[in-house]
């Protein structure tokens, strides 16, 4: 537990000092919300229980951007590998596994950060305002998303060992996963062969989760509770699929 | 607990393809001692410290530390050992003491401890007043003693340096040899490698030369160069040759060559024996007009035992090894 605190605590020191990863994280979000989302207002009609567009679009783009940042949690693992201090914590005598976890959960703190200032944003540029539970809720999906991602992105992390490489490579898979996850359009309405790669995607849990928490039951294509379980169980295969990977990680 | 050895390695091997970087090695090293491994680079210093530091397991043959097998309980080991890598594993983006701060925690040491020992191990390396700078501002002598500091944090039985004097200004390089030799007189059981003949001449107890992953010889630095042939002496006279033959004769004198008005003599233990050579020479009406001693180092004891010499231009295939190795362990 002390492993997992100590892993964390750095993680969040690098955060607070790195200015330019702070600012640059709510302002690429930020600009789809405020500019996608406020534009395709005004072409694109009521949406069936979320309103207009940027309700809908909005609990979208939270799920994208804990996403992103979640999974590219594990290219300071690259860097701590690059600069050798991956060393230093690889012959301390803490277990991998606890490594693996003060990583996932230092991204999944930066993630609910993000996704819950977020919130607060798009409900000043107009965006619909979840009540408190509703907020708590929407925050406890962020960090199921969080940890299905970081994992991922740890995962990748161990087997790519090139710092450049890995955001490229990571691009290739983020992209489809964000646009396919009902995040930026209704999957119900979309091709079958979309709906069906949507159906086995767990952002799609993510975001609809989320929607459901911030605008309510009718905006949600599934109950609270299957996307609850579902992104549960994703998180739970990809902490463990993650975790087994990390293990044969080298300095 | 009573041991007998802090470490102990039977046929200690480590292979990487074909390559064996570490080939049967057998080293007993006793608690408290400053034990030395020198050789070039890509000797396999730093793939038997690895071995020794449960980060590297043996491809066979066994490794004790602290009388625990490496393959069998690392994470024991862990805790008892500090190390300093030949690589920079410091986080450049935290201050000094916030390094050592994290070490004390991954190390699970309590905050009143923890913060006991920074000031400790700050002071001892001099670098109380840039603790709370980053590590980023540091030069590359103060990162060093950095991490030495931290390789100290959590009181380690045994301690690893691996090349601690890399890339350092002979200054600095002094400088980080001080602290070696106070930790020394801290009874903590010291393990360096080096390929700096002056460093392990001055430093270590006892060393053991290795070369092409074996080891070809153990012993103390002193012992060593006195199993050489001995010291070259020169003594400075008119007519030398006069001499010559009848120290030819004496046992304690192995060569004598006249170059000149100079007398170049090979005996063990120059400086004894010199006054007698001078006392031999006045014997008969001569005059030593001076004398110059040069002693056998550490590098002619390595020439001695591996045929070559250990400067650079001989390492171009043993760093193509190393880099070799290298490859093969990030795959």
């Amino acid at each position: 537990m002390g492993a997992v605190y100590t892993i964390w605590l750095r993680d969040m020191k690098w955060f607070i000092r790195s200015k330019a990863r702070v600012v640059s994280m709510f302002v690429t979000p930020f600009m789809w919300l405020a500019i996608i989302g406020t534009g395709l207002s005004g072409v694109v009609g009521e949406i069936p229980g979320s309103g207009n567009y940027l309700n809908f679009l909005a609990p979208g783009v939270v799920g994208m951007a804990v996403l992103f940042t979640s999974t590219m949690t594990g290219v300071s693992v690259l860097w701590d590998k690059q600069f050798g201090f991956m060393k230093e914590i690889l012959v301390a005598p803490v277990s991998r596994t606890s490594v693996m976890f003060g990583k996932a959960m230092g991204g999944a703190t930066i993630g609910m950060l993000q996704g819950s200032m977020l919130l607060v944003a798009a409900a000043l540029i107009g965006a619909k305002m979840p009540g408190v539970d509703g907020f708590l809720l929407a925050v406890l999906f962020m960090l199921l998303i969080s940890l299905t991602f970081v994992s991922i992105g740890l995962a990748f992390a161990s087997k790519i060992d090139d710092p450049i490489a890995f955001p490229i490579v990571m691009n290739f898979f983020l992209l489809p996963v964000f646009f396919l996850s009902g995040a930026i359009f209704p999957l119900n309405t979309a091709p079958s062969w979309m709906r069906f790669i949507g159906y086995v995607n767990p952002l799609t849990y993510g975001v609809d989760g989320l929607r459901g928490s911030i605008s309510g039951a009718l905006a949600a294509r599934f109950p609270i509770w299957l996307d609850l379980v579902v992104l549960a169980l994703f998180g739970l295969a990809m902490v463990s699929f993650g975790g087994y990977l990390f293990k044969k990680i080298k300095a | 607990m009573k041991i007998k050895y802090a470490i102990e390695t039977h046929n200690v091997t480590r292979k990487f393809g074909n390559l064996s970087a570490v080939n049967r090695v057998n080293v007993k090293i006793k608690d408290g001692e400053l034990f030395g491994l020198i050789g070039p680079n890509g000797a396999g210093k730093t793939t038997f410290i690895h071995m020794l530091c449960t980060i590297l397991s043996p491809t066979y043959g066994t490794a004790k530390v602290w009388g625990i097998d490496v393959k069998k309980n690392p994470d024991e080991i862990r805790k008892l050992i500090g190390i300093v890598f030949q690589d920079p594993t410091l986080d450049s983006r935290l201050t000094g003491r916030e390094n050592l701060d994290f070490h004390g925690m991954i190390y699970g040491m309590g905050r009143e401890h923890r913060e006991r020992r920074i000031g400790e191990v700050l002071k001892l390396v001099e670098l109380d007043v840039r603790a709370d700078s980053l590590v980023d501002t540091y030069s590359g002598g103060m990162r060093r003693r950095l991490e030495v500091a931290r390789g100290l944090m959590h009181n380690p039985k045994i301690l690893f340096l691996d090349e601690p004097t890399l890339g350092l200004d002979p200054q600095t390089r002094r400088h980080v040899w001080e602290y070696i030799r106070s930790l020394k007189e801290k009874n903590i059981t010291i393990v360096l490698t080096t390929h700096y003949m002056d460093e392990a001449d001055y430093l270590c107890e006892r060393v053991g030369i290795m070369d092409n992953g074996r080891i070809l010889v153990i012993g103390e630095p002193e012992k060593l160069k006195d199993k050489l042939e001995g010291d070259a002496v020169s003594l400075e006279v008119t007519q030398p040759e006069r001499y010559a033959s009848s120290l030819r004769k004496t046992a304690y004198i192995h060569k004598v060559k006249v170059v000149g008005e100079t007398l170049h003599l090979t005996v063990n233990r120059g400086e004894r024996c010199i006054p007698q050579l001078i006392k031999v020479v006045e014997r008969r009406g001569g005059k030593v007009k001076s004398v110059g001693l040069r002693g056998p180092t550490l590098e002619d004891v390595f020439m001695h035992y591996t045929g070559r010499s250990i400067r650079e231009e001989q390492t171009g295939t043993l760093e193509e090894n190393r880099l070799r190795m290298r490859a093969w362990t990030r795959r």
